[in-house]
């Protein structure tokens, strides 16, 4: 571009012509709309638009040789051009980068249904889920969790729950002893010992739940384990009741099976507690109704039987120190293989112990 | 326990259909576990004589071809002879056997037809007792008695339709194991009226004669018994019967009863006994009387003295054994079984019965000890009515007289030392208390009447005072409440009924469970979880959502377990604790370490076919303790145990730390359609520790570790402040051989407990301050020795470094001939900063050159050239 003042060859100023600027304007709008792609439309550019040997830009520079009078004619003159020059680049590049844009990623177009499995997949055991949903109810309502040694004292596990060495209840434990027998030492048989020991550490009033596993000798089976996990309740409260007891059992068998279901309580039997009692529930997939019968879940009795339970012993109380005259309590317990094969179908309990991969994977990490 | 409908419903009249008493005993605590019809749908089966047979040999055996008459016979014809085969030889001609009739069906919808085999036509079937749904037997036919007319319709005059319920008892309710107590509850549940068949007998039926005096040949007595150890047997009824016709046979209405309650007939006198202890509940025993020498007496058995039981079996008895003796020893076991030398036999014409009360815990330990239990040792450990003895052995009595022509000798030996009944004081109110719901003083009445309670009622201060005499017999706080007290007497059957709570459950079972009403009780704020119960929350989920599957294996592992694992002589892990009466001789032992469990799991899921594994368990183990006491005193439990009873009995136990253990092999990354996928190695093992560590919080501290069963050269030990944690890295190649695992197989294993307790007791996280400045990277290249761990170096550039470090990466590693033989070359970056200013050129390299100075200093580390 000529400086203010310079002086410009006369003979050139034609370029500043409004028939040249038509005649630049058109070559340079047929040139960018010919340009079929996107390298064309910059060699249009170069030649039209903005190179330094473009017709506009070569008039432009004549700009300034033009006397002052028709300086300014010229200039809107060649301002107009240049923007319709523009405009049509502008529109023009807008078009062929959509085209490229559109071209180049369907070119790069992947199959988003090849498996990624990059990550090897993880899963609790279906047990630890099991016992930590059922927990999580009961630390809502105000309990907390006891534990206490699989390896366990015949007292904690038998004397102090109302069971002398030659109570018939005994023979219905089919107890693990450990070596030397004379120690006094067992596998224990059921989670009730925590419940004793909750109840010797714990200031009253005592509500916890006793989550853990437990120990029978029996043969591994499809229906039978030696091993096998528990989760047991104990209040010892002021004023506590049987109907406290079967509240807090609905609370429970909702948490297992879902709410809608109800419960009952079967007269019973345990050594620890006075009254005991079954606890029912209503069956999950039948209802009790024979239209949806045969059930393979309750064998059509309607009822699954979950757990056993009652108000503790008094003899139990006072093995602990605790004065069955102002205080009063009751205990459950259950089965944790039992309540998932029933929840989740599991035909042998053998799968619980086994650590085959494939049975704890489609669990997953329950949340 | 088998309950015989129409045994039931003999003693109560008026029961409602069997499905109904079955759910109503099911309400009051008794638990159907079958319900069974039998004979309602036999039909086509008449009485035949047998008239003529011919044997028929076979292949297999030899059957009979039989002539049977199923017709009476009329001068007219002889058409209701048929020709009928039968595998069974216990008949003889003459005999009236059960014929079903082509056209005939048994139970179970068996349709039968005329059909040939052996080459004759068997124009109907001849039945065994099975067959009809009579019981068991089928060892033969049915031999009908000679009184069954010939034609008459077996089902009609057998009575065969009839139905059974298949009761679980519990240990409390002895009184249940007989027709007479599951027909008390019945009549309760329905209001009918109830007659107790087990009443005491009036006077009429026999001589009565308590107390020593009875003991001897004095007057009255049926035979000389002398009870010795009256704790033992507080009471001891024998009667005498004679001239028992060998001959008789248990008519078809008994023997049926007692196979369908699952005893097999055997002879009048033992079917007798039987009826009697199914009937009532009260076992009885009979002697014969020949061969008894001398006086019965209860004693306990002496030091090396024997007894042939009538199992057969020569047992040495223990002296806490009771026994029955004679003058020539032992002739039975109190309550458990009879002896060989005074059995009843089929020449047997005159019985001793004995009806008697022995000790629960007694008879409990003879019989544990001799692993011997039998009906009567069931009952008598759940307590049998002491109070029913004479009625028993009246009914037997009378039984062997109309089935068996016996004559009652004169007299009844009945020595009776029963402790006076203990009542218990209930207060009224106590019901209420447990229940949560009030029951008028009617209803405790009639419900406890209904159990067969004496009440009285007391005063308030004779409440108060029968408390205080009474010891713990009364636990309700009847002084205070105002509401009254009864003195109840609880009934001889039920020995479990001793405290107001147990008076209470009878008053609730009976009103029933489901008129409790629903509430919840009012709990004070709890504080959660524990932080240990969140933390081993936390590292499960960690570990699952790291990619490992949890499995929870059983804790039994073999005598070799520490062998398998090459664990050295001295090391903790071969403490292990030893299962007295294991499931398995070769899974005798508990874990000592949770690898055992995962390696048998990960060798059953390459087995299996998964090669590619990350499993992980979390868990206790379990460690004898050197030094603990074998055994300690056992408190009582009529209070609370001191804290040092506690602890004692604490001690004997074995260490159950709590452990976290993981375990890979094959591809820790899958391979797939884009990658090749990763083998795990022993940085995975040490990767997975550490995300453990991160889920309670901490940063374990890696230093070289040698321990079984790693690799001694890719073994990191763990800790966390200097305490040891555990140990990751790979396996010992002997021990993967030795176990069958595939090479580079690695693992990890934690003390969770060490990691909680570390974790609970670390600070509060500090924040870091945010610098906004910009960051000045600095990258140096160290030629260290190859045997410096990074770890070392690492430690020294940090500290080097100081404060103005935020960072530090290795991002290369390389050996090779540039470096020099015994070096390698360790690049890392340094990115550092400070919180108030834009570090100069000049500062960060003077960081960077002081860190390369200390590890210079420390691990004679050298720039790379």
């Amino acid at each position: 571009m000529p400086a203010p003042g310079e002086t410009v060859d006369p003979s050139r100023v034609h370029a500043l012509d409004p028939d040249q600027l038509a005649a630049a304007v058109a070559a340079a709008r047929e040139s960018i709309r010919a340009a079929a792609d996107l390298d064309a439309l910059a060699t249009a550019r170069t030649a039209h638009v903005q190179g330094a040997a473009a017709p506009l830009v070569l008039a432009r520079r004549e700009l300034g040789a033009l006397p002052r009078e028709e300086r300014a004619d010229a200039g809107r003159r060649h301002n107009a051009a240049r923007a319709e020059v523009q405009a049509a680049y502008d529109a023009r590049l807008a078009v062929l980068t959509a085209e490229r844009d559109a071209r180049v990623l369907s070119e790069e177009r992947v199959d988003v249904t090849l498996p990624v499995a990059r990550r090897r997949r993880g899963a609790r055991h279906p047990l630890s889920s099991l016992s930590d949903r059922l927990v999580d109810v009961f630390v809502a309502m105000g309990y907390e969790v006891a534990e206490g040694p699989e390896v366990e004292h015949d007292w904690f596990n038998f004397e102090a729950l109302n069971m002398a060495p030659d109570h018939p209840a005994r023979s219905e434990h089919d107890t693990l002893y450990v070596e030397p027998t004379a120690s006094g030492r067992v596998l224990r048989t059921h989670t009730s010992p925590v419940q004793i020991r909750a109840l010797l550490d714990r200031p009253l009033p005592v509500y916890v739940v006793c989550p853990g596993r437990t120990y029978r000798n029996d043969t591994i089976d499809a229906t039978h384990s030696p091993v096998f996990g528990q989760l047991e309740g104990l209040a010892v409260d002021k004023g506590i009741t049987m109907a406290d007891l079967r509240g807090t059992l609905e609370v429970f068998a909702q948490a297992l099976f879902g709410s809608g279901l109800s419960t009952r309580l079967r007269p019973s039997f345990f050594p620890f507690t006075e009254p005991s009692a079954e606890l029912d529930v209503q069956c999950f997939a039948c209802r009790g109704e024979t239209a949806r019968q045969p059930c393979r879940v309750c064998s059509d009795e309607g009822w699954i039987e979950i757990g056993g339970c009652g108000m503790v012993d008094p003899n139990v109380l006072r093995a602990t120190g605790v004065d069955p005259t102002r205080y009063s309590g009751f205990a459950f317990g259950m089965g944790l293989e039992r309540a998932a094969m029933i929840r989740h179908d599991v035909r042998e309990i053998r799968d619980f112990v086994d650590g085959d991969v494939r049975f704890s994977l489609p669990f997953g990490i329950e949340v | 326990m088998l309950i015989v409908m129409s045994w039931l419903r003999e003693y109560v009249e008026g029961l409602p259909p069997t499905r109904a008493v079955a759910d109503a005993l099911i309400r009051a605590g008794f638990e159907v576990e079958g319900l069974r019809g039998v004979g309602g749908d036999v039909s086509g089966v008449v009485v035949g004589e047998i008239v003529d047979f011919e044997i028929v040999e076979t292949k297999k055996k030899a059957v009979r071809w039989c002539q049977v008459r199923v017709a009476p016979q009329t001068a007219a014809s002889d058409l209701g002879v048929r020709g009928v085969i039968c595998g069974a030889h216990n008949f003889a001609v003459g005999d009236r056997v059960a014929v079903a009739l082509p056209g005939a069906v048994l139970p179970g919808g068996f349709a039968i037809t005329a059909r040939k085999t052996y080459g004759h036509v068997s124009d109907g079937m001849i039945c065994s007792a099975r067959e009809l749904g009579l019981g068991e037997e089928h060892d033969g036919i049915l031999v009908l008695p000679p009184s069954a007319p010939i034609g008459a319709d077996v089902t009609e005059l057998l009575d065969l339709a009839d139905e059974i319920l298949d009761i679980a008892v519990t240990p409390d309710r002895g009184y249940a194991l007989s027709v007479r107590g599951i027909a008390r509850e019945a009549a309760t549940a329905f209001a009918l009226p109830f007659t107790d068949p087990g009443a005491p007998p009036s006077a009429a039926s026999g001589e009565a004669a308590s107390g020593e005096a009875a003991s001897g040949e004095a007057a009255g007595a049926a035979y000389p018994v002398v009870v010795e150890d009256t704790a033992g047997c507080d009471r001891y009824v024998a009667r005498v019967v004679t001239g028992v016709d060998p001959a008789a046979v248990t008519p078809l209405g008994w023997s049926r009863r007692l196979s369908l309650s699952g005893m097999r007939p055997i002879s009048v006198p033992v079917d007798v006994t039987n009826a009697v202890l199914l009937g009532l509940g009260q076992p009885l025993h009979a002697f014969d009387r020949a061969k008894l020498t001398g006086a019965v007496v209860v004693r306990r058995a002496a030091a090396g003295e024997t007894l042939r039981t009538l199992d057969g079996v020569e047992r040495t008895l223990d002296p806490e054994d009771l026994v029955i003796a004679d003058d020539t020893g032992p002739i039975a076991l109190a309550g458990v079984m009879g002896g060989a030398s005074t059995e009843i036999s089929a020449q047997t014409t005159d019985i001793v019965l004995e009806a008697a009360h022995f000790d629960p815990i007694s008879v409990a330990r003879t019989a544990r000890r001799h692993r011997l239990s039998s009906e009567a040792s069931r009952r008598f450990e759940r307590g049998v009515d002491p109070a029913l003895a004479p009625a028993a052995a009246a009914m037997a009595v009378d039984l062997l007289v109309e089935l068996a022509g016996a004559r009652p000798a004169p007299g009844v030996t009945d020595l009776d030392h029963r402790p006076a009944a203990v009542p218990v004081i209930l207060p009224l109110r106590e019901p209420e208390r447990l229940a949560g719901r009030p029951y008028s003083a009617e209803v405790v009445r009639r419900r406890l009447a209904d159990v067969g309670c004496t009440l009285t009622a007391v005063a308030e201060g004779d409440a108060a005072e029968g408390d205080a005499a009474e010891g713990n017999a009364a636990e309700g706080d009847a002084a205070g409440d105002g509401g009254g007290a009864l003195l109840v007497t609880p009934p001889p059957w039920r020995p479990d009924l001793t405290r107001p709570a147990d008076l209470v459950e009878e008053i609730m079972r009976l009103e029933g469970y489901d008129t409790i009403p629903v509430t919840l009780p009012l709990l004070p704020a709890g504080r959660g979880l524990s932080p240990a119960q969140r933390m081993h929350r936390a590292v499960g989920r960690a570990l699952a959502y790291a990619g490992l599957a949890e499995v929870l294996t059983l804790p039994f592992v073999p005598a070799d377990a520490a062998d398998a694992l090459s664990l050295v002589a001295d090391d903790k892990r071969r403490l292990a604790v030893r299962v007295a009466n294991p499931i398995a001789e070769d899974a005798a032992y508990l874990r000592t370490t949770l690898l055992s469990g995962l390696i048998a799991a990960a060798v059953r899921n390459i087995g299996r076919g998964q090669q590619d594994l990350a499993l992980f368990e979390s868990g206790r183990v379990f460690r004898e303790q050197p030094g603990a006491p074998g055994r300690v005193p056992t408190p009582p439990v009529d209070r609370r145990p001191s804290a040092e009873e506690i602890a004692a009995l604490d001690s004997v136990l074995p260490k159950q730390a709590r452990h976290v253990a993981a375990l890979l092999t094959g591809r820790r990354e899958p391979a797939g359609w884009s990658t090749p996928g990763r083998e795990a190695d022993w940085a995975d093992a040490v990767d997975v520790a550490h995300v453990v560590a991160e889920a309670v919080g901490l940063t374990l501290t890696v230093t070289a570790g040698d321990a079984m069963p790693w690799h001694p050269g890719r073994c990191a030990e763990l800790t966390v402040g200097g305490r040891l944690v555990g140990f990751a890295g790979e396996l010992h190649p002997r021990v993967l051989g030795d176990v069958g695992l595939p090479p580079r197989t690695v693992a990890m294993e934690l003390s969770l407990d060490v990691l909680v307790e570390a974790a609970t007791a670390a600070p509060p996280v500090v924040a870091p301050v945010i610098s906004t400045y910009p960051p000045a990277d600095r990258d140096v290249a160290l030629v260290v020795p190859t045997r410096v761990p990074v770890a070392e170096v690492t430690e020294a550039l940090r500290e080097g470094a100081g404060d103005l470090l935020e960072s530090l990466t290795l991002f290369d590693v390389f050996e090779g001939a540039q470096v020099g033989a015994g070096q390698r070359s360790l690049a890392f970056g340094l990115r550092l900063r400070a919180g108030d200013r834009t570090l100069t050129a000049a500062e960060a390299n003077a960081v960077r050159d002081a860190a390369v100075e200390l590890a210079a200093q420390r691990t004679g580390a050298a720039l790379r050239a």
